[in-house]
């Protein structure tokens, strides 16, 4: 067999993509071939790495360079240097650590001590491959629960795992399944829910482009450990390469008897589907979601019943999160005792998070729970960018809180926030520096929730079409401190009475901002 | 006769209306859904036009208009707000010589806005059609504009 010298992995992900990394990858397969290299050089494709907002990405092995900003010019330089004299290119190296020219994958500032548990194979292997993701240790975790664990077996080993639900609430996904594998019924169904719709978050995408496989392998033991028959996977319409690559990836595991009939010559049964979803908010909402895979418009229903009692077609539906279901086959295959190691005591393992706006290194980071908002901005987001001062973070999307200087300190993990009346949320972390006018900012998020409010309740609908009305006034400057005080009085009101989440939530995002940022407010409106 | 066609393709049960719905819009050259396009939907699954019409508006990926050719979707979501999208906004809208929703009298550009794409670390950004674009500024979108135009 021959042995490749190098390694060149290129990130493929909706980012790249747009920068043209076909047409380096292209370039560079050509270029290879023609200094004939192509026996002793390989160019694989990858998910996303953990940078963006940096162009074309490439990492060279053995020597873990990472390269940023290749253009197909670039090509040859990299070719002709790097992999036929051993000299890296050293203007494209990625130096976004401060004082570091080479940045091997070790040292690198922005992957170091990251403990990946749901990104472990991101940016590693290729994600349209599923022998790559079977030789990353894929579907082992599949293969014990079914020939050494009963599905009650699962279901207690995710319950000691402590995981809480990545979506935004927080609901111990173990008990949810506890409850699914005791509701009677012929027939139960999983339903991943991928409508990341929450401004500022990614992860999820991310993960779809990065590691199908890992989703579909945390569905089958879901699927195993409630006693399902189907699993859905509702994905945004928006999201186009992640549609087409967990498509690729059933169908590979469907070849592969890893999906179907007997799967691995058990009895057990099962088999996913996509749904493409049209565009709308509130079909993040569970029940809202189900509505939407029914053909339905996508307006949520009255609880109770729970999914898990009447969901999908009125039958017991089992709803978990992308990256809540991507942490499931490692719990199974290590245990959950390994699992609970991460983070803290009441929320173990790690957090996927999305830190973009005014920080350095915009990306994904993958960190245990407890991590300081502090330390994800400066360690992991390069810090405030320009060498601004650090204002304030928009923390969990817009159905999220602002938090102010004096939270840098605070752990993050969602039983911790929650005591500090904010929430984790999804994950997104957005950063604003000291120029940042938080009235606008507020302005913005308030803009979006009339436009995503779905009309179904009157507390949302008019709620937020009042509220924009009073930003509007107050980021004119012709507002009052009755008008401040309006703002506070209603979204309390919505959240005591809105039907879902969505009208509940924007309570959070107005009575943070007037917490943390109340004189910059006051100052807006008129005496 | 591409509608039959396109209905064929999917078991008429009404989980596949969006996918019907998505099928129908992307063949449609005016990238919208009309009136025959509804008809044919409600007819294929067998429920009533309003039913299928009131699906169609709750969703903002579909248009009940007529659109151009590209249809620009610029995202307004918070992250792309604090890196400067209005003043994107303002620029398109006087470039185009459309407000939000409108087509441009030739047919090439349709102005709409986008909730998150998900492309947050290279914001602002937008979707041409299927294609996402970021770290935009006015340079950039001229020359976003400029090549969708030659390729017309």
């Amino acid at each position: 067999m021959n042995v490749m010298r190098n390694h060149i992995l290129i990130s493929i992900d909706a980012g790249t993509l747009m920068s043209g990394a076909r047409a380096v990858e292209g370039a560079l397969v050509a270029e290879i071939v023609r200094q004939g290299l192509d026996s002793e050089v390989s160019v694989l494709e990858t998910g996303s790495i953990g940078i963006t907002g940096k162009g074309v990405v490439l990492v060279v092995y053995p020597e873990g360079i990472y390269y940023a900003g290749v253009t197909p010019g670039d090509v040859p330089e990299i070719v002709k240097e790097h992999l036929l004299k051993g000299r890296p290119v050293k203007r494209l190296i990625l130096t976004e650590a401060p004082k570091r020219v080479i940045i091997s994958k070790e040292k690198t500032g922005l992957l170091k001590e990251q403990p990946r548990i749901v990104l472990r194979n991101c940016g590693f292997i290729n994600p349209e491959n599923i022998e790559e993701y079977i030789a990353a240790n894929g579907y082992e975790a599949i293969a014990k629960a079914l020939q050494t664990m009963k599905p009650e077996d699962v279901v207690n080993e995710v319950k000691a795992s402590n995981l809480l639900g990545r979506g935004g609430a927080g609901f111990p996904t173990g008990l949810k399944w506890e409850f699914a594998i005791k509701t009677p019924g012929d027939e139960k169904f999983v339903i991943c829910n991928a409508d990341e719709g929450e401004p500022g978050t990614f992860k999820d995408r991310l993960i779809l482009e990065g590691d199908p496989h890992k989703l579909i392998e945390g569905m089958l033991l879901a699927g195993y450990a409630i006693r399902g028959t189907r699993g859905f996977v509702y994905i945004r319409g928006e999201y186009a390469l992640s549609i087409e690559r967990i498509e690729k990836a059933i169908a590979d595991a469907r070849k592969y008897g890893l999906l179907g009939n007997k799967i691995l010559e058990s009895d057990f049964n099962f088999d996913i589907v996509v749904m493409k979803g049209a565009g709308a908010y509130v079909c993040g909402e569970e029940t809202a979601l189900i509505e939407s895979l029914e053909g339905k418009r996508g307006h949520p229903r009255i609880k109770p019943p729970f999914p898990i009692n009447a969901g999908l077609w009125r039958k017991p539906t089992l709803v978990n999160n992308v990256e809540t279901l991507s942490n499931i086959p490692d719990i199974i295959r290590n245990g959950a005792a390994w699992y609970r190691d991460y983070g803290t005591d009441k929320c173990t393992g790690t957090k996927v998070y999305t830190i973009l706006g005014h920080v350095v290194t915009p990306g994904l980071v993958e960190t245990e729970m407890g991590t300081t908002l502090k330390d994800i901005i400066f360690e992991y987001g390069g810090g405030i960018k320009g060498g601004k001062k650090f204002k304030g973070a928009l923390v969990g999307g817009a159905a999220g809180a602002f938090l102010g200087p004096d939270m840098l300190d605070v752990q993050m993990d969602f039983v911790n926030l929650r005591e500090y009346a904010a929430a984790l949320g999804s994950g997104a972390i957005l950063v604003m520096d000291e120029d940042t006018d938080m009235v606008d900012m507020l302005k913005s998020v308030l803009h979006f929730f009339k436009h995503e409010s779905c009309g179904h309740c009157a507390p949302c609908r008019l709620g937020t079409a009042r509220l924009v009305e009073i930003i509007d006034l107050i980021a004119a400057s012709q507002g009052t401190m009755e008008d401040i005080n309006q703002l506070l009085e209603i979204t309390k009101a919505m959240k005591d009475s809105s039907f879902c989440p969505l009208g509940q939530s924007v309570n959070l995002p107005v009575s943070s901002a007037v917490k943390y940022f109340k004189d910059e407010m006051t100052a807006r409106v008129k005496a | 006769m591409y509608r039959e066609q396109i209905l064929k393709k999917f078991e008429p049960r009404l989980d596949n209306i969006l996918y019907i719905l998505h099928d129908l819009q992307d063949n449609n050259p005016q990238r919208y859904l009309a009136r025959e396009d509804i008809e044919k939907c409600a007819t294929y699954l067998n429920i009533p036009f309003s039913y299928v019409h009131g699906v169609v508006t709750f969703y903002s990926m579909f248009s009940l208009k007529p659109r151009g050719r590209y249809i620009i979707r610029l995202c307004e979501s918070p992250p792309c707000h604090l890196m400067g999208s209005e003043s994107l906004l303002e620029y398109l809208k006087k470039k185009l010589k459309v407000d939000i929703g409108e087509t441009t009298s030739d047919g090439a550009f349709t102005l709409e806005l986008t909730s998150c794409l998900g492309i947050c670390g290279v914001a602002p950004a937008l979707m041409v059609n299927e294609e996402m674009v970021g770290n935009l500024t006015p340079e950039r979108l001229d020359a976003i504009l400029e090549e969708r135009r030659q390729g017309l």
